[in-house]
């Protein structure tokens, strides 16, 4: 039973994480119909201009505030750059073109700061707090506290910010979102941008994590995909929930059958489940159905 | 000279290589690739039996992708079932050319197994449950120790029929050249003929395809076997070449790889299919040369060789998609269509 | 028997009735129009002819066989065929590969037959093409037969399209405005082939078209539907005379 708790607990924790980065994929895919295979190399690269700056004597604060400006420029660069000459072009070149962008910000990682892990500052005393029968470590706690604010922030900014109303509106339709005099192409930059904040924040959560930084973080990015095909791609609402509900599977699944198994379940299970959703539930958990006009 | 061209019959117009100049230069290039083995290097015969391997393995991508619509990331993973079941049957003393075809029906099988959401699923969202195809299938390789060896790989004896064995490079260039001429011949024929034809229908308008009385969700399917049956062929020639595999052989990055082959040398073409395969497989081999060549001049280069191959690749799928967004073949056929008339091209 | 025959028909998209309760029917050999304003549900009903909708409520029956739950398809292969509104060509095709496509179900090849092209495949490639020519002598489109499509002019784009809806030679053929966006002169020469198609070739035709004076010069009958529901019917003459067609179709000319 403590056992079980412990597995969901943790799978909670990396859930909202989760829930965190998938938000990236989903902001970018209602605003602009681009499924963003980059998204785990913004993480990569957040993660490790972090580290840089942490190494260079920042005091974390100021370190966590100069990513994020990196990473609202990495977005308005991406978008500016390689987004819009894609602007019409068919979803394989678009997919493409996010996963010739993935392969160029990893060799940026990879030649700037090579293969090894790079350590993490440990921000918090490691004797764990008990809450009941658990012990809990207060990077968990933080993590998940963060994630979940920033979560909330975020909802709260789509529901009743001038931006997020606008963003909100051209995700329903393009035409009409112009013809009410928002500049369409300001809000795919500004997707962008905070597309990749969530995505630098999630990266900088899982390297306290973890203790470190290493390229395997970027797998975080195909990693996420299950959760916005549970939750629908063009649910918010439901990237949230889908992030809990995978961080919480592969846990579980990564507990009780890699044993058994002999390791890698963690990894697969998500994905497994995916397959099943997506043959009965083809949008998602949230996502909506179309009928298509001809 | 030539001043375009006139046909008189039906049968004399639907040929592939219309002109004689067409065939001549076709005849002239095979007869290179022939004689190559004679003055290659074991390096270049490498090199190239592995532009063959990937040759056909970009040609079944593109049946999937390039032609029928379907956006697969699960291309690694159907080269593997095709590479993995070559090593069980091989080991098994099965002869090479019954082997080579049995791993293209398995991967076939495979291939529509995980076509079944196609059904359902479009763009985007089968692209991913491709994905969700890669992953699994690298799990089931990893685990199922009894036939794949695990992490640690295994072993293929060398290709053989009868006592004839392929055990030196240049007999299997020849093998691999071979099997790459036949199959871009059967995909050239079968996109002139009705089940090619349904297979582009179903990519430019589904919905306009099923009312002309394709049955679409039937036709993704076999496309998704067609295309798994060659990337399956193309992955028991991997095994024989390589002659031992791991799953270090099929990472995820060798599914981007080909898509990015197909992309750069041309959706929905077979001439596209052996362009892309050709580029992509040079890329790093020309890379290493000049990263070589200029390591005495720059040492901290062979330290960066892995993010400079990476980089690289990245940046030439970013830099045609954005200029060159119909790849290599179509430029082909402008120059083609240009020297056609020369000079009167205007 | 009837060659076509809808019985109470409806189709709702989320909380609007596309369709409400739409009964008509079409005897062999009829040119028959459908008429209405935009967003009456002309097309929709089209839809629901052809398959690509399935009606909430109603029955759709074909040469007396019931064909509601059937996919497209397979009513195309019991002899219907259809145009559309917005032109849904093969766009990367050539003219006559698109008019091939419409010979898929008349042909047997296979992926062995094709991938190796010899005999039976080869042989049926060629007798194929034969009928084909005939339908592009027919429509007068030998000039563009090997052009891509996306590169040619709106109305010829129509023009194929018509061609490869014939190139299944259907029994029923329903047109989603086939005149529209053309010049004069080329809806002359589409109203002067869907006559010869209908008159020649005997073919059963549905039409929905904008254009009255084609309408009324070429349909034996009239449906006219208003927000979902059918308001009139009949010949020419008649329909032309109702109120009721009159203000919601004919608005403020007729008011
Ligand atoms: N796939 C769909 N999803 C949602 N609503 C639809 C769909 N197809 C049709 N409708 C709605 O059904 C109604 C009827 O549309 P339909 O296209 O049948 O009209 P129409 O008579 O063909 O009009 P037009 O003359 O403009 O072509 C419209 O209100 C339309 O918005
Ligand atoms: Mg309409």
């Amino acid at each position: 039973m403590e056992f079980l708790l412990q597995l969901a607990l943790n799978g909670v924790v990396v859930g909202s994480i989760y829930a965190l980065v998938a938000l990236g994929f989903v902001i970018i895919y209602k605003s602009s119909g681009v499924l963003n295979f980059a998204q785990g190399e913004f993480l990569l690269l957040g993660a490790y201009v972090f580290w840089a700056l942490v190494e260079g004597h920042a005091p974390w604060p100021y370190a966590v505030a100069l990513t994020i400006l990196f990473s609202i420029l990495l977005g308005l660069a991406m978008e500016r750059l390689i987004l819009r000459p894609m602007i019409g072009e068919p979803i394989i070149s678009v997919i493409m073109v996010t996963l010739g962008l993935s392969s160029i910000l990893r060799a940026i990682v990879l030649g700037a700061w090579g293969s090894d892990t790079r350590p993490y500052p440990a921000l918090f005393a490691s004797e764990p707090i008990q809450i009941g029968p658990l012990p809990i470590s207060r990077g968990y706690l933080f993590s998940m506290f963060t994630a979940a604010l920033l979560l909330a922030l975020f909802t709260l900014f789509f529901r009743y910010s001038r931006v997020g109303i606008a963003m909100r509106a051209t995700a329903f339709s393009q035409e009409v979102a112009q013809s009410m005099g928002i500049s369409v192409r300001r809000i795919f930059a500004v997707s962008w941008s905070i597309a990749a904040v969530v995505s630098a924040l999630g990266g900088i959560l899982l390297g306290e994590l973890r203790g470190g930084v290493d390229g395997s973080l970027a797998i975080l990015g195909l990693k996420t995909l299950p959760v916005v095909i549970l939750g629908g791609l063009d649910s918010i609402a439901g990237a949230i929930v889908g992030g809990l509900i995978v961080g919480v599977l592969e846990n579980l699944a990564g507990g009780y059958l890699d044993p058994v198994m002999g390791g890698g379940v963690k990894e697969v299970a998500p994905f497994a489940a995916l397959v099943l959703i997506l043959m009965f539930k083809p949008y998602g958990l949230f996502g909506k159905v179309k009928i298509e006009r001809v | 000279m030539r001043s375009g061209d006139f046909r008189t019959s039906y049968e004399a117009d639907m040929a592939v290589f219309d002109t004689a100049l067409a065939r001549w230069l076709l005849a002239g290039f095979v007869a290179a690739l022939l004689l190559f083995p004679l003055i290659g290097t074991s390096f270049w015969l490498d090199v190239s039996s592995r532009v063959g391997i990937a040759v056909i393995a970009a040609l079944g991508l593109n049946i999937l992708t390039g032609f029928t619509g379907q956006i697969s990331l699960g291309n690694a993973a159907f080269l593997a079932v095709g590479a993995y079941t070559t090593a069980w049957l091989a080991g098994k003393g099965v002869p090479f050319i019954i082997a080579m075809y049995v791993s293209g029906l398995v991967s076939a099988l495979v291939g529509m197994v995980f076509g079944i959401p196609s059904l359902r699923l479009k763009g985007l969202y089968l692209a991913i449950a491709t994905l969700a195809a890669h992953f699994i299938v690298a799990f089931t390789v990893v685990h199922w120790e009894a036939v794949t060896g695990g992490v640690n790989g295994i072993s293929i004896p060398p290709a053989q029929i009868g006592s004839f064995t392929f055990d030196s490079d240049q007999r299997l260039y020849y093998v691999i050249l071979a099997a790459a001429i036949f199959h871009l011949w059967f995909a050239k024929n079968l996109f002139r003929t009705r089940m090619g034809k349904a297979f582009i229908a179903v990519r430019d308008h589904d919905i306009s395809a099923e009312v002309m009385g394709v049955d679409v969700f039937r036709h993704k399917l076999y496309a998704f076997g067609v295309s798994s049956f060659f990337v399956g062929v193309a992955g028991s020639l991997l095994a024989y070449q390589a002659k031992i595999i791991s799953p270090e052989n099929f990472p995820l990055s060798v599914a981007i790889d080909q898509l990015g082959m197909i992309i750069i040398g041309g959706l929905g073409s077979v001439l596209g299919s052996i362009f892309g395969a050709v580029f992509i497989t040079l890329l790093p081999e020309v890379l290493r040369i000049v990263t070589g060549a200029l390591a005495g001049q720059l040492p901290q280069l062979v330290q960066l060789f892995a993010a400079l191959k990476l980089g690289v690749f990245g940046l030439t799928i970013v830099l045609f998609l954005i200029f060159e967004p119909d790849g290599m073949a179509a430029r082909w056929h402008r120059i083609k269509a240009y020297w056609k008339l020369y000079p009167f091209s205007y | 028997m009837h060659r076509l025959e809808i019985d109470g028909v409806s189709l709702r998209f989320g909380g609007i009735y596309a369709l409400q309760d739409v009964t008509m029917h079409v005897a062999p050999g009829e040119l028959v129009a459908i008429i209405g304003p935009n967003g009456a549900g002309k097309t929709s009903l089209i839809n629901c002819i052809s398959g690509v909708y399935r009606p909430w409520a109603g029955s759709v029956r074909f040469d007396g066989r019931d064909v509601t739950r059937l996919p497209p398809a397979t009513r195309t292969r019991l002899g219907l065929a259809r145009t559309f509104q917005n032109i849904a060509l093969f766009q990367h095709m050539t003219v006559l590969e698109n008019m091939m496509v419409g010979r898929h179900f008349h042909q047997k090849t296979g992926l062995f037959t094709g991938g190796f092209y010899y005999g039976p495949g080869r042989r049926e490639e060629i007798a194929e093409r034969k009928i084909v020519e005939d339908i592009i002598d027919f429509l007068e489109i030998e000039h563009v037969r090997k052009k891509i499509v996306h590169t040619l002019a709106y109305g010829l784009q129509k023009r194929v399209e018509l061609a490869r809806a014939l190139a299944l030679e259907p029994s029923l053929l329903l047109l989603d405005e086939p005149m529209a966006g053309m010049n004069a002169e080329e809806k002359e020469d589409m109203a002067r082939f869907i006559l010869d198609v209908n008159e020649e070739k005997g073919t059963t035709i549905v039409m929905i078209e904008h254009d009255m004076g084609v309408v009324m010069d070429l349909s034996h009958r009239i449906y006219v539907l208003n927000f979902g529901k059918k308001i009139a019917e009949g010949e020419p003459s008649v329909v032309r005379g109702n109120r009721e067609v009159q203000v919601a179709y004919l608005g403020a000319d007729a008011a």
